[in-house]
């Protein structure tokens, strides 16, 4: 299976039901109104935003009409197009060692699981990982990281539940500049991103990363759930006032949710989707590519 | 004026355009119904359902006559409201209970949907009902479940049942005859979370309701779920013959409208919100507050209902004319607290307010602004003026207020307070009535 091989098989239930009713639109033959109607509400079922849905749309409905387009396979090109535009502006975040990577996301998107899946990942790329496990608070969250530092073989630097989060951001930045580890991974706990002191706590860690770790690439990943509707922008927005987001980790793509938010995303704020999670196995995580992302759906 | 926001901001710029007619046209309707569907979809409310509602709502809407008591924008959202509302169903928190016991109650769900920390919520609330539960340790597929709902059972005080990484249906079973021997009155089994189109993991939850026959199935949503929720809850319901549902995560700012694709495409009732992290942190579900919720404004229905109860359309029809002619007097004044006493005191008037309410955080009352106390001594203060000073407070001079202070008990500097109080009510009435679209 290719590199997007596996990505294309979980999204091809996604595609099915895309293809279906794009299908219904190609029979017919005449771009009328319902046309781009149903191309909103197709987008729409996906999660994109109402908003962002709209203006796509009304943006390839003036080009095609500016064109005089009678194409119904080329207006969806067009959209294709733009879709593939919105989502691929950014330069690809380099995990260059040392780095330090915050995974940070509400609860239950699946945070500890990926950051498994990422530790395997740096390890078969020959590099060394190690894995914080700054998430104190859930229950036994701490068991299920150490779980899947034992299946990525990577080394992890754990504290008590209900042990100072920053605290653990402490040791395991002096552990990993003791061992020269070119990946430190920090797991944290699940917030709901409107609780205003659990994001004062996301921030003093960040805070202490910053300041034990001057030579450290320091890069902020919120994790987003593909099942999640359009709460998932305030989730990013939140997260970014606090600490700053440099990238995106869709997870949950092996089921029937498109994650269309990413395109709202990345059309309004401007955030890159790095990585996509699409199974519970440990090798299931992709690079993000827009290109495929996009052909997959349709 | 800052009382209705999203949905009722947008549809009053709508209605600000028309004239008072005697009825809605249908033009009319479907503008307005444009709005009610983005507002529906941008709450995640699945694009089917929310087709189907917004053609019940036009079909309900075309043709009513317009309320005197009501504005064009009033009568849209509450005819919306009542089908949010009929739609999503009564309060409905009671769990079932077997004849032969123990009650066994299943839970099922996506990954990370909050069944574990569920299970230990509905443990504690049931220990708090004197009954005895035991939760069963099924999800063994996830690393370290086990033992987050051990955790979780502990911190309840609640006996866990758990054989390690066994077969699911087998620890179900068990777990079953375990609460049997050891009289335990209700069994919650705990699942793995699992996609909706996994066969063998949907067989498995097929097996465990074979083997031990639940009194509940709930089905737990994350309220942040987007359009898929419809698939779902579908696919669950198709399987396992939910008896219920139960949202999580309602302790967010989402608008939660999964709730309704979900309850609109199972038919079954929503049996409990999950509202915060602590054990005790488990509501029974209200559905006018989360229909409000959904639209994006607070309780405004409820406070329009209640306004007409309080208000007779005489004495509406009497403050209008008073706030047109700007003679709103202390005595109107009064007559307004003893109204929204009617309607239930300041508290719940507030609590029914947009943004005010459920979920809201940002804009929490603050009870010395609520201080009912104060009303009281505001009354006092008003009955203690004489008929004229009441007309006409302009006359109110140092040796009336002195006077004023003595009769109602109160102070020089409460007289004040009252006073300048009502002034700004007589500003905030003014910009009101230079508001085209607050219709009084």
């Amino acid at each position: 299976m290719g590199l997007f091989g596996k990505l294309k098989a979980a999204l091809s239930k996604t595609k099915d039901g895309l293809a279906k009713k794009l299908g219904g639109l190609f029979s017919k033959d005449k771009i009328g109104e319902d046309f781009y109607e149903e191309l909103e509400d197709i987008l729409i079922s996906s999660d994109v935003s109402v908003k962002t849905a709209m203006e796509i749309v009304d943006e390839i409905r003036e080009t095609a009409i500016k064109e005089k387009c009678r194409d119904k396979d080329y207006v969806i090109d067009l959209l294709k197009k733009e879709l593939f535009e919105t989502l691929d502006y950014a330069e690809p975040i380099e995990f260059t060692p040392p780095v330090a990577i915050m995974v940070v996301g509400v609860n239950g998107v699946g945070k500890t699981t990926t950051i498994g899946k990422l530790a395997n990942k740096f390890i078969k790329e020959g590099k060394s990982v190690s894995i914080a496990a700054a998430d104190t608070f859930r229950a036994a969250a701490v068991d299920q990281l150490s779980v899947w530092a034992d299946r990525a073989k990577v080394r992890i630097i754990k504290s008590d539940e209900g042990a100072d989060a920053s605290a653990v951001v402490f040791d395991a930045v002096s552990s990993a500049k003791a061992k020269k580890t070119d990946v430190l991974i920090i797991d944290t706990a699940g917030r709901l991103h409107v609780k205003a002191n659990l994001m004062e706590e996301l921030k003093k860690m960040d805070r202490v990363l910053k300041r034990e770790y001057p030579d450290a690439k320091i890069i902020k990943l919120i994790v987003l759930d593909a099942t999640t509707g359009q709460n998932a922008y305030n989730q990013v927005e939140t997260f970014n006032e606090a600490v700053g987001i440099d990238g995106i980790i869709l997870t949950k793509l092996d089921g029937t949710a498109k994650g269309g938010f990413i395109i709202s995303l990345s059309y309004e704020l401007e955030v890159p989707v790095c990585f996509v999670g699409t199974g519970e196995k440990i090798d299931d995580i992709e690079d993000f590519d827009a290109k495929e992302f996009i052909e997959a759906l349709f | 004026m800052g009382l209705f926001s999203g949905l009722s901001e947008k549809l009053n710029h709508i209605f600000s355009k028309l004239t008072k007619k005697g009825r809605l046209t249908e033009l009319e309707i479907k503008t307005a119904m444009r709005e009610v569907r983005v507002a529906l979809l941008e709450a995640d409310v699945n694009i089917g359902v929310v087709k189907d509602f917004v053609a019940k709502v036009s079909e309900r809407a075309v043709g009513q006559e317009i309320l005197k008591s009501l504005s064009p924008t009033e009568q849209v959202i509450k005819i919306v409201n009542e089908e949010l509302i009929a739609l999503m169903g009564a309060t409905n928190a009671k769990l079932a209970v077997s004849d032969n016991l123990p009650t066994v109650i299943m839970m099922a769900g996506l990954q990370g949907a909050g069944k574990t920390t569920l299970v230990g919520k509905l443990g504690f609330m049931l220990k708090k009902q004197g009954k005895k539960p035991l939760l069963v340790a099924c999800d063994v597929y996830r690393p370290a479940a086990i033992n987050q709902l051990k955790v979780v059972g502990e911190k309840a005080g609640c006996t866990v049942f758990e054989k390690g990484q066994g077969n699911p249906v087998k620890i179900a079973k068990e777990g079953v005859a375990y609460a049997k021997s050891y009289g335990f009155d209700t069994v919650i089994i705990d699942t793995a979370g699992r996609l909706q189109i996994d066969d063998a993991l949907m067989r498995e939850l097929e097996e465990i309701k074979a083997a031990v026959n639940p009194a509940e199935i709930l089905l737990v949503i994350d309220a942040m779920t987007g359009q898929v929720a419809v698939e779902v809850a579908e696919t669950f319901n198709r399987r396992l013959e939910i008896s219920g549902l139960v949202l999580t995560k309602l302790d967010g700012d989402t608008r939660g409208g999964a709730t309704l694709s979900a309850k609109a495409i199972t038919g079954k009732p929503i049996k409990f919100c999950s509202v915060g992290e602590k054990l005790g942190d488990l509501e029974p579900f209200y559905p006018d507050r989360m229909a409000n919720r959904i639209l994006g404004m607070g309780d405004v229905l409820t406070l329009i209902e209640k306004a007409q109860e309080a208000i007779t359309e005489e004495d509406a029809k009497k403050m209008e004319k008073k706030i047109k002619e700007n003679s709103f007097t202390l005595d109107d004044y009064l007559t307004q607290f003893e109204t929204m006493k009617k309607m239930g005191g300041i508290k719940d008037v507030l609590s029914m307010m947009p943004n005010m309410g459920l979920g809201a955080s940002k804009f929490k009352i603050r009870e010395e602004d609520v201080d009912e106390k104060k009303m009281l001594s505001m009354k006092a203060v008003i009955q203690s003026m004489t008929k004229k000073e009441r007309q006409n407070p302009n006359i109110i001079n140092s040796s009336r207020k002195q006077r004023i202070a003595k009769g109602s008990g109160t102070s020089v500097q409460e007289v004040n307070r009252v006073l300048k109080q009502f002034e700004q009510t007589k500003q905030l009435m003014k910009q009101m009535k230079n508001n085209k679209a607050f219709k009084f």
